[in-house]
């Protein structure tokens, strides 16, 4: 986020794309409630008719997949009416002239036949946007896990661009982080091509300062990302997989492929507090501590460091993370010493100076925000005040690319995944607490009422939904929240695990997969076998 | 700034503020059950009662705006024998069950009670009998012991946007109930049950696992989504028995029914609790040292035959800033690779 949580309530208008807010981030979700009490409008641009709807002024239920012709769409109208922000844009950005001309082509008439909103939403969207004092765009996964979602959200952040709603109290771009710690995992350099603190892994200066501080010699090649290690392990390239604390076989799309290339390695280790689907697979298996029994930090999704305490011992013979992981690499010839798991904070803010103000004795009651360069630093609210790291932003022309995989007449439906409030991602955790799966007990698949009346689908029914890669057999849930010719799976659950149906196309930039998008059929009659 | 003075000290507040407000500001205790600093001013249950020369009768200072000049009396024995009336009036009709209830030990009404030194009703008259109606796993509700102060209603509706409950029928039949007294059929934040000052509602899970006694209280962050909210663990014999939120915090004291209701999985009894290894197809139990030195053995001679490359981690979202730093540098100084990853696409 480049605002955080608390600054939600003094938006004047807050645009939702592609997050159902309220299921997946309920606390932000009440921030943006509190909002509207104080005066706030909302926009929401969502597939399916989300709970936020209700607090809406205008709702755009486009089709799953347009989101960049939406987003030039209202662009073009901030254009026509004069709303850019020609100050901002001018002192602030680069490449205007040209990504202008790239909106010649979305009129809200053009735009509403690609996506299916009347262009009068757009056209109101586009003003209450634009004319807003301190608006703030939110996201989630609606908006990234596309084939073209670095596109998306190049889209997202030429719309603040333009209209200078950006760096500055209550104003700016949101994406809503997840998982409790994904942020701070990002931060500590878990991705194939970045040390921790964003810092690249193929410039030579870069790879030496931590050369030094590890005292170890460094590849200079960037990594695999998570979905891409399953296509090397299929193609025999990567050999060992160590997962810690995830659990690919639910939450990567094509369950099948991800199960054969998991069984196709040399060598499988999982490390986790339960025994997961992906760990049934493995070759070992380390028994971990969970949250309420270790100490360290959690980053949350407006940057804020903040303290995780111990409460508990871990039950059995279960141990840290951070102790299984120094124990091993020590048996492994490269010796990490700490003494307390402190030190490694301090090591880290040695390394990336954006956190080196942070400390457990400062985050003993608030967290701190990063940037938060020194001990009397109070934290950074939001990024961007009085320009960008880079100097001058880019606008980035986007043009609308229809997703890879469409409905046809075999497959005539649209699938699109998400979370449900009462189940968390992929269920290790929440599916053992006997209280929610009461209230949210099997897997169902939301179907509009329209569709459902034309496959003779009544609610409760137990249905076959079947794409390219498999099928599940779940209950339908006739509903009118998804429109005509969308379905909506929740995918926690592994009885019916909805990743069976996903497509594993990947962006080609951040390889996202797109999850939010596939052609599925829908039969009746297979007696839920 | 409006200048009022209260017990004969000076107070400055802004104009707006309820002189329940002004006397908080100025750490003068005034007596109260159906107010939240959170939520919109109720005056139902007339505790914060207090004098204003020149008013010829006590007036409810969480819902009387301050004015300029205004000499404001917060006790006397009049007031509080007021006061004590009102109290003796609201526990006529409430289960004397202070031993078994929930929520002895952190309840408004028997912290006033005990203040007061109410023991024997003098206003003893009829009560209220309820069966219970609550078809859910959530949220205990024990109607006998509302006082009807409204904040679950208030809450439900300001602050969660939900509407769920209000207050059906009137004067003495008056109860907090769902439309036609159907089962509570919600979001079940739980956040009626955070702000409840009575044993009215309470957490199912929480029912005779422990009260105040020999239970820590541990202030971490919820295991959940991104939103990093601040969570007590209520712990007892190594065991979370509940999960609550301060007031104080970036949350509010506000959680979602996974923050304030999801943490059995802790405890599960499937808990991993032994190191495994596969031996001819199964798992078996092994020891921490066998199952490290058969990894480092395992991944020493992938990276010997194959290359540093062969060799892939995924760390985890789910885990500490400091684990997630180890990992990565374990995978990139001790293995050798940068193929180091997470589910932040996922």
């Amino acid at each position: 986020m480049t605002n955080s949580i608390p600054e939600i309530e003094n938006n004047d208008v807050i645009f939702v794309i592609g997050s159902n807010t309220t299921e997946t981030h309920p606390i932000i979700g009440l921030r943006m409630k509190k909002a509207v009490r104080k005066g706030a409008k909302i926009i929401v641009a969502d597939p399916r008719k989300i709970n936020l709807v209700r607090f809406s002024t205008v709702w755009m239920q486009h089709r799953p997949g347009t989101d960049v012709a939406l987003l030039n769409g209202m662009m073009h109208v901030v254009l026509q009416e004069q709303l850019v922000d020609k100050g901002f844009v001018k002192e602030w950005t680069e490449g205007f002239d040209t990504f202008r001309k790239s909106l010649a082509d979305y009129s809200p008439e053009k735009v509403e036949k690609i996506t299916g909103v009347p262009k009068k939403d757009i056209v109101s969207a586009a003003l209450l946007y634009g004319k807003a004092k301190r608006p703030a765009i939110y996201y989630t996964m609606g908006i990234t896990q596309h084939a073209h979602g670095t596109q998306n959200v190049f889209a997202i952040a030429n719309l603040a661009l333009m209209t200078g709603n950006l760096g500055r109290e209550s104003t700016g771009v949101n994406p809503l982080r997840g998982q409790n710690n994904v942020q701070g995992a990002t931060d500590m350099g878990c991705i194939p091509n970045q040390y921790p603190g964003y810092q690249r892994v193929d410039l030579p200066s870069i790879r030496a300062k931590f050369e030094t501080a590890w005292d170890a010699k460094l590849s200079d090649k960037p990594g695999l990302t998570a979905t891409e290690m399953m296509n090397a392990a299929m193609e025999d390239k990567v050999k060992a997989l160590y997962i810690m604390g995830e659990n690919p076989v639910m939450s990567d799309p094509d369950t099948h492929h991800t199960v054969k290339a998991l069984k196709n390695l040399d060598f499988l280790v999982v490390q986790d507090i339960f025994m997961t689907e992906t760990a049934q697979l493995a070759d070992v298996v380390l028994p971990s501590a969970c949250f309420a029994e270790k100490d360290g930090t959690f980053t949350n999704t407006e940057r804020r460091v903040q303290r995780v305490k111990k409460a508990l011992n871990p039950p059995g013979k279960a141990r840290e993370d951070s102790a299984i992981i120094l124990e091993l690499s020590r048996r492994m010839g490269y010796d990490m010493k700490y003494n307390l798991i402190e030190e490694v904070l301090r090591e880290i803010g040695g390394l990336w100076p954006a956190v080196a103000g942070i400390t457990y004795g400062r985050i003993e009651k608030w967290g701190l925000q990063w940037p938060c360069p020194t001990l009397d630093h109070p934290g950074t609210p939001y990024l961007f005040k009085g320009g960008f790291p880079r100097g001058k932003a880019s606008f980035t022309p986007v043009s609308y690319e229809p997703s890879k995989e469409l409905p046809d007449k075999e497959y005539p439906f649209i699938l699109t995944t998400g979370r449900q409030l009462f189940q968390y991602h992929t269920g290790s955790m929440t599916r053992k607490v006997k209280e929610l799966n009461i209230v949210a007990p099997e897997a169902y698949v939301e179907i509009n009422p329209a569709d459902a009346e034309r496959l003779k689908i009544a609610d409760g029914d137990t249905v076959r939904v079947t794409s390219r890669r498999g099928s599940i057999d779940l209950k339908a849930l006739v509903s009118e929240r998804p429109s005509e010719g969308l379905v909506f799976i929740p995918f926690h659950y592994r009885e019916a695990a909805a990743n069976i149906l996903t497509n594993p196309q990947l962006d080609p930039v951040c390889k996202i997969p797109e999850l939010k998008v596939c052609a599925v059929k829908i039969e009746t009659g297979h007696g839920g076998q | 700034m409006i200048d009022l003075s209260i017990n004969g000290l000076p107070v400055s507040v802004p104009e707006g503020t309820t002189i329940l407000d002004a006397a908080r500001f100025a750490d003068i205790p005034i007596p109260t059950l159906c107010h939240h600093p959170k939520l919109t001013p109720y005056g139902g249950c007339r505790l914060c009662i207090v004098d204003v020369k020149g008013i010829n009768r006590p007036v409810t200072s969480c819902t009387t705006p301050v004015a300029a000049g205004m000499e404001v009396t917060t006790t006397s024995p009049t007031i509080e024998k007021l006061r004590k009336t009102i109290l003796e009036l609201i526990l006529s009709d409430h289960p004397n069950d202070c031993m078994v209830c929930e929520k002895a030990g952190d309840c408004t009404l028997q912290e006033l009670a005990y203040f007061y030194g109410i023991r024997e009703n003098r206003l003893d008259g009829e009560r209220r009998v309820y069966a219970k109606k609550d078809d859910n796993p959530f949220i205990e509700r024990n109607m006998e012991k509302c006082i009807l102060c409204g904040k679950c209603v208030r809450i439900c509706d300001e602050v969660q946007g939900v509407g769920a409950i209000d207050i059906a029928y009137r004067g003495f039949n008056a109860k907090v109930c769902p439309p036609f007294e159907k089962n509570l059929d919600c979001e079940f934040c739980g956040q009626c049950v955070s702000v409840c000052p009575t044993g009215a509602l309470t957490g199912k899970a929480w029912g005779q696992r422990g009260r105040q006694k020999d239970i820590k209280e541990i202030e971490t962050i919820c295991p959940y989504c991104g939103c990093g909210c601040s969570i007590t663990l209520h712990v007892r014999r190594n065991e979370v028995i509940r999960v609550s939120s301060r007031e104080d915090t970036l949350n509010e004291g506000w959680l979602c029914p996974k923050g304030r209701f999801g943490y059995s999985f802790i405890n599960n009894a499937a808990r991993l609790k032994t190191p495994l290894i596969r031996e001819e197809g199964q798992l078996k139990e092994a020891t921490w040292d066998e199952a490290l030195d058969f990894i480092a053995d395992r991944l020493g001679k992938v990276k010997a035959k194959y290359g540093a490359d062969s060799i892939a981690g995924l760390s985890s979202a789910r885990c500490t800033n400091e684990e997630n730093y180890l990992f990565q540098k374990f995978m990139r100084a001790a293995v050798g690779t940068n193929n180091v990853d997470h589910c932040a696409r996922l």
